[in-house]
């Protein structure tokens, strides 16, 4: 549905976007991830056909976007970052027009803006100048606009930034209620929007896709990924020489009361660990847990210190 | 079908925008106080005992030097201002409706000023038996007169994301274009510069091709010569655009 091709940008000498491709299918939720300056915007921009590419395309839906804009246009529904729309125009007004460039007229228009103020919960500021209000509701006009007409392609950039978290969760609910019938591409540096909305996470770093798969998977790349924490109301030197000693424990992070066991084999660990515990009664354990990995961890090890 | 469509949306979404914020009932109020205090109290409308608008289209090169950069500048300025123009780019619409759509609205708009005189009009024709072939085709020089300020007007507007230089830039160059053909000017130069070059820059002016439409001629070549200043700095506005939209 949506497939990017070695898209690349320069501005003068600086190379912003550097060779980024990969392929989106419909029901598919793409996390698009990285530091702030990595690329992303400009990205989404040439996906969306706001910047000509210097190099590479995109084609939505079957349509290029260098060569046939409009029809690629067609078949996107795009969120700018910070939401740009016109302060003076009340959101019904706004619409309104949106669905006249979309193509209905008359009383499918005023249908489709119906449809859209009830479904993006607008109805109480539907009159309202959209200047007047609020990030929140503003971010919703400007989602509003993007998918009035039921795009298959639906691009977000950072469409929680500078929410509070009711308003968080509610455009997460609405991504996950679409997620099925649309091919969606989110940008975020909030990983935990990543997990808890995305099929798939790429990330991004000075122009470049540095890893591309599921959250799992990438959270399987931490360096903690099936560590064993052992809690413990009181830790002794005793203890950790022993737990440290354990064949497949490779690496023991020690704090507070509690261990972090990094493993050589995550299984057979656990089992070990577990043994252990078990044969030593005297022991105040009160909790044994694998570790799956944080995202936070593998984000900072691929993109931190460049 | 996608073109025509297009632009009337986008030119109607403008116009709307003009009438939903004070901007639009400031202009209309303001231009006609000061046309009919320029027309009644500085040329003396009354005494002159003419029935004759001359006095009254005078002002209108002048009046417009102020508004309508005025009108334009927030055009282009404002959309890249506000990011709304990243919105408007990845709608299904192209460079050329959207600066069309836009420059019609805003057309619109100085017609529909212009239209509000039509007072003077009926105190003229009360009074006295004006021509009014000279009626119509100044008021159609004015119209022109005011579209080609605009084209200029929208094409400094593309250039700067600040309305305020947008404004002062579009003064600037209008005041020139005004001025190159000004009788009063054409014959200072007259006196340093080669003829034909005062001949050059005097093609260039809006003054000549406004002031044969208040005789009450319109020509083609008047008419071609506002064209081409419009789809000039149309065109101007689209390379601006089309290279700093992002910027």
């Amino acid at each position: 549905m949506l497939a990017v091709k070695n898209l690349q940008k320069a501005f003068g000498p600086l190379l912003a976007v550097r060779g980024v491709s990969f392929n989106a299918e419909q029901g598919e939720v793409v996390g698009f991830l990285g530091p702030n300056g990595a690329g992303k915007t400009t990205t989404m921009r040439m996906i969306t056909g706001f910047l000509p590419p210097t190099a590479g395309t995109a084609m939505i839906a079957g349509h290029d976007i260098s060569e046939d804009g409009r029809e690629a246009k067609k078949n996107i529904g795009y969120l700018p970052e910070n939401a740009p729309v016109y302060g003076d125009m009340t959101v019904t007004n706004y619409l309104a027009f949106i669905a006249e460039i979309r193509g209905f007229t008359g009383s499918t228009r005023n249908k489709k803006v119906d449809e859209t103020i009830e479904k993006c919960r607008l109805t109480k500021v539907r009159h309202q100048a959209i200047g007047t209000l609020s990030k929140g509701f503003r971010q919703r006009v400007c989602f509003a606009q993007a998918l009035l007409h039921d795009p298959p392609v639906l691009i977000m950039d950072e469409p929680t930034d500078g929410l509070d978290p009711n308003q968080k969760h509610l455009v997460r609910t609405m991504i996950r209620e679409m997620s099925a019938r649309k091919t969606i591409v989110v940008s975020t540096h909030i990983l935990e929007e990543v997990e808890a909305v995305c099929t798939r996470a790429i990330i991004i770093c000075n122009g470049a896709i540095i890893a591309n798969g599921t959250p799992a998977e990438l959270k399987a790349r931490s360096r903690l990924h099936g560590s064993v924490e052992v809690t413990s109301k009181t830790l002794n030197d005793g203890m950790l020489s022993k737990l440290k000693s354990l064949p497949n424990a490779a690496e023991a992070l020690v704090e507070e009361n509690k261990v972090t066991l990094v493993p050589r084999d995550s299984e057979k660990l656990f089992q070990e660990i577990f043994s252990l515990v078990k044969s030593s009664p005297d022991w105040p354990v009160t909790g044994l847990r694998t570790i799956e990995g944080k995202l936070d961890d593998v984000f900072r090890e691929l993109t931190g210190g460049r | 079908m996608d073109f025509m469509r297009n632009t009337k949306a986008i030119a109607k979404r403008e116009l709307v925008s003009y009438f939903e914020s004070p901007v639009a009932y400031v202009f209309i109020v303001v231009f006609l106080m000061l046309l009919g205090f320029l027309t009644f109290f500085v040329s003396n409308f009354y005494e002159i005992g003419q029935a004759d608008l001359r006095p009254f289209f005078f002002w209108h090169p002048w009046l417009f030097l102020i508004l309508v950069p005025a009108a334009a500048m927030r055009l282009w300025a404002e959309e890249r201002r506000a990011g709304t123009i990243e919105t408007l780019f990845t709608l299904p619409v192209t460079m050329t409706e959207a600066i069309l759509g836009k420059f019609l609205a805003a057309w619109l708009f100085l017609g529909l000023i212009i239209f509000l005189t039509f007072p003077i009009v009926i105190t003229a024709v009360y009074l006295g038996n004006p021509d009014k072939g000279a009626i119509i085709s100044g008021y159609l020089g004015s119209f022109l007169l005011a579209g080609a300020y605009l084209s200029v007007g929208m094409l400094t507007s593309a250039f700067t994301r600040n309305q305020v230089i947008s404004f002062v830039l579009s003064v600037m160059i209008c005041l020139f274009l005004l001025l190159a053909g000004w009788p009063p000017v054409t014959s200072m130069l007259v006196n340093w510069a080669p003829e034909w070059m005062v001949n050059a820059v005097a093609a260039f002016g809006f003054m000549p091709h406004y002031e044969a439409c208040q005789k009450g001629v319109i020509d083609t070549r008047d008419l071609a010569y506002y064209l081409s200043v419009m789809i000039f700095m149309l065109f101007g506005t689209y390379v601006v655009l089309e290279n700093r939209k992002s910027a």
